[in-house]
């Protein structure tokens, strides 16, 4: 299966030059809420791209069908279904981290992210260009999430996916957790970080 | 002098343009205007009236006021150490000691934040800024002497990332600079910057004053006794007045113990005209009204001088609340930023138990303030005038 040129810019724009968090900085509430390890955030990045695609795809074969007046309305019905499965699937095989992430799976509802795809791209376009482009932003938004997760939980805890990486012996010669790392505020140091690397190495992103 | 000028003199060409080390102009530059006042002043024509006293001057005058607070506190520190091992040592091996001891951080401090300040004056071709001469002596004052060096080194190169080259360097930053380096030392490594293990070194410094503590010995701050609602006391269990405080001999941050050694650097940068005694009056004022309402109240054990005398308080009026850069600016503006820093600082110490001082947090909070009361300040000054005007 190859991809039309078209296809390809729509799934892989998102993940650099037009993504959804470190370009159109949305989605970042849950960047910062979610990310003080790997684990959550890794199911937080792969329910919100199963959302979105499937939420995308949904809208797409309803778009001619939908009354422009309540289409706000159809919308988060879907998103709000699908949210409910990932939340039940969640509870059911992964309790753990359904735990952690709290109301952040529910939130998703109110991801901004998702709205936007679905008024900008879902209601205009067949369902296979929309299934690709609600894949291409929910992974977008994963590879920063996982970033930041990477980070925080690497220089927070000294673990990631709950496994210790940082060695003892660091840490009896004198080392200590950033204990910043875990408090939010750190998460928006992190994402001004990957934003600045990210202008840096692409130079016609960068405000005059 | 004239030797040291004869010399840069000579090696000036190799830094011009065109010259071997041209790639480190602004690093000279930085020395050259470091160590001699440029001979350049603004034209004679036009308007303005410019002397050479420029920032690196006004700089060395804060550096230089610093001084006796550092040297009381290198004292104090020594002083700490042998009263908690039960020695008795005369007043030479006490300051060597406390000197030992805070060197390391000075040292530190410094190579960390000029050394990224001389990089990114290299990357930008820009002059070589001269903030962090200031910065640099501020940090190794306002932390435990027990604060291990790679987090001052980790803290204060954040600071200056991210408090300050990303705003665009001297003159720019929202918040004072060495505050960051102390609020990112606080809360990234609490038990290294609070607690009762830090503020008093046990062990020897360099092989020197080595012991074992003494019993009764604790570490904790004054302040901490006064937030758990104990009365004030020394490391072995002494009571201590505020007389005690402001003299300084007392637990703390290696800079902020003596009221007077602060008091003195505070003549100077009042007599030279470098810091705003409106702020600096209006700190003081702040924090002495706050503290009468709260030992009035019943809502604190300390009185008005306890408040005033003990832990960062004064420091923080004297040489954070009056950073030109984060304050305010307008005159009334000065007024109640320094009169907001003092009540902040106060009731951030008395009413949150987590934070046995408030005066970090209060200046940093009032930074963000700062430009909005100025703000205000210039609206309500062109109102009243042109109500003035159209009357």
């Amino acid at each position: 299966m190859s991809l039309s040129e078209k296809n390809k810019e729509i799934f892989l724009g998102p993940l650099s030059k037009n993504n959804p968090v470190i370009v159109q900085v949305l989605g970042i509430c849950s960047a910062l809420a979610v990310t003080a390890q790997m684990e959550p955030a890794l199911v937080m990045s792969l329910s919100l791209t199963a959302v979105l695609a499937f939420a995308n795809v949904i809208i797409s074969l309803l778009r001619n069908t939908i009354p422009n007046r309540i289409r706000i309305i159809v919308q988060l019905v879907v998103v709000a279904a699908l949210v409910i499965i990932v939340d039940q699937i969640l509870k059911a095989f992964a309790y753990e981290v359904s735990k952690q992430l709290s109301v952040f799976v529910g939130l998703i509802i109110t991801n901004c992210i998702l709205m936007g795809r679905l008024e900008a791209f879902a209601l205009g376009n067949k369902p296979w260009p929309a299934f690709l482009d609600g894949l291409g932003n929910g992974l977008g938004y994963s590879i920063i999430l996982l970033i930041i997760a990477f980070f925080r939980e690497l220089l927070g805890s000294g673990t990631l996916f709950g496994y210790q990486v940082i060695p003892q012996f660091v840490y009896d010669l004198g080392y200590q957790n950033n204990g910043l790392m875990i408090l939010p505020p750190m998460a928006l140091v992190v994402v001004g970080c990957i934003i600045w690397v990210h202008r840096a190495k692409n130079p016609e992103m960068q405000d005059k | 002098m004239k030797a040291l000028r004869n010399y840069l003199n000579k090696v000036k060409p190799e830094f011009e343009p065109g010259g071997k080390y041209q790639k480190l102009w602004s690093l000279f530059d930085g020395f050259e205007s470091f160590l001699f006042v440029p001979n350049t002043t603004s034209p004679k024509s036009g308007t303005q009236i410019h002397d050479s006293v420029d920032s690196k001057r006004v700089m060395s005058i804060v550096v230089l006021a610093l001084i006796p607070a550092l040297l009381v506190g290198m004292y104090n520190v020594g002083y700490q150490h042998y009263i908690a091992i039960g020695e008795q040592t005369g007043f030479i091996s006490t300051f060597l000691f406390g000197f030992l001891a805070v060197l390391p951080k000075i040292v530190v401090a410094y190579v960390v934040g000029l050394g990224i300040e001389f990089a990114v004056a290299q990357v930008k071709h820009h002059e070589i800024q001269e903030g962090f001469l200031v910065s640099g002596m501020l940090i190794p004052m306002i932390v435990p002497v027990d604060t291990p060096l790679w987090m001052i080194a980790v803290a204060t190169a954040f600071a200056v990332i991210f408090a300050k080259e990303i705003f665009g360097g001297t003159g720019m930053n929202v918040f004072n600079v060495a505050l960051i380096t102390r609020a990112f030392l606080f809360f990234a490594y609490p038990s290294k910057m609070s607690g009762d293990s830090v503020f008093v070194r046990t062990g020897d410094t360099f092989g020197l004053g080595a012991g074992n503590v003494v019993e009764g010995f604790s570490g904790a701050t004054p302040l901490s006794y006064a937030a758990a609602g104990e009365p004030l006391k020394g490391i072995i269990g002494q009571a201590l007045s505020a007389w005690d405080g402001f003299i300084g001999l007392i637990p703390g941050s290696i800079g902020e113990t003596s009221t007077l050694a602060i008091l003195i650097g505070a003549a100077i940068l009042l007599f030279t005209g470098v810091a705003s005694w409106r702020i600096m009056v209006s700190v003081f004022a702040g924090g002495a009204i706050m503290g009468f309402i709260v030992s009035a109240s019943g809502a604190s054990i300390l009185s008005v001088a306890d408040q005033l005398v003990f832990g960062g308080f004064a420091f923080a009026a004297v040489f954070m609340a009056t950073d030109p850069v984060t304050g305010c600016r307008t005159n009334t503006g000065k007024y109640i930023y320094g009169f907001l820093i003092g009540v902040l600082a106060i009731i951030i110490r008395v009413f949150n138990t987590g934070y046995p001082e408030g005066a970090m947090l209060a200046v940093l909070l009032m930074n963000v303030f700062a430009p909005l009361i100025d703000y205000y300040v210039v609206e309500s000054n062109i109102k009243r005038r042109l109500k003035r005007q159209n009357a």
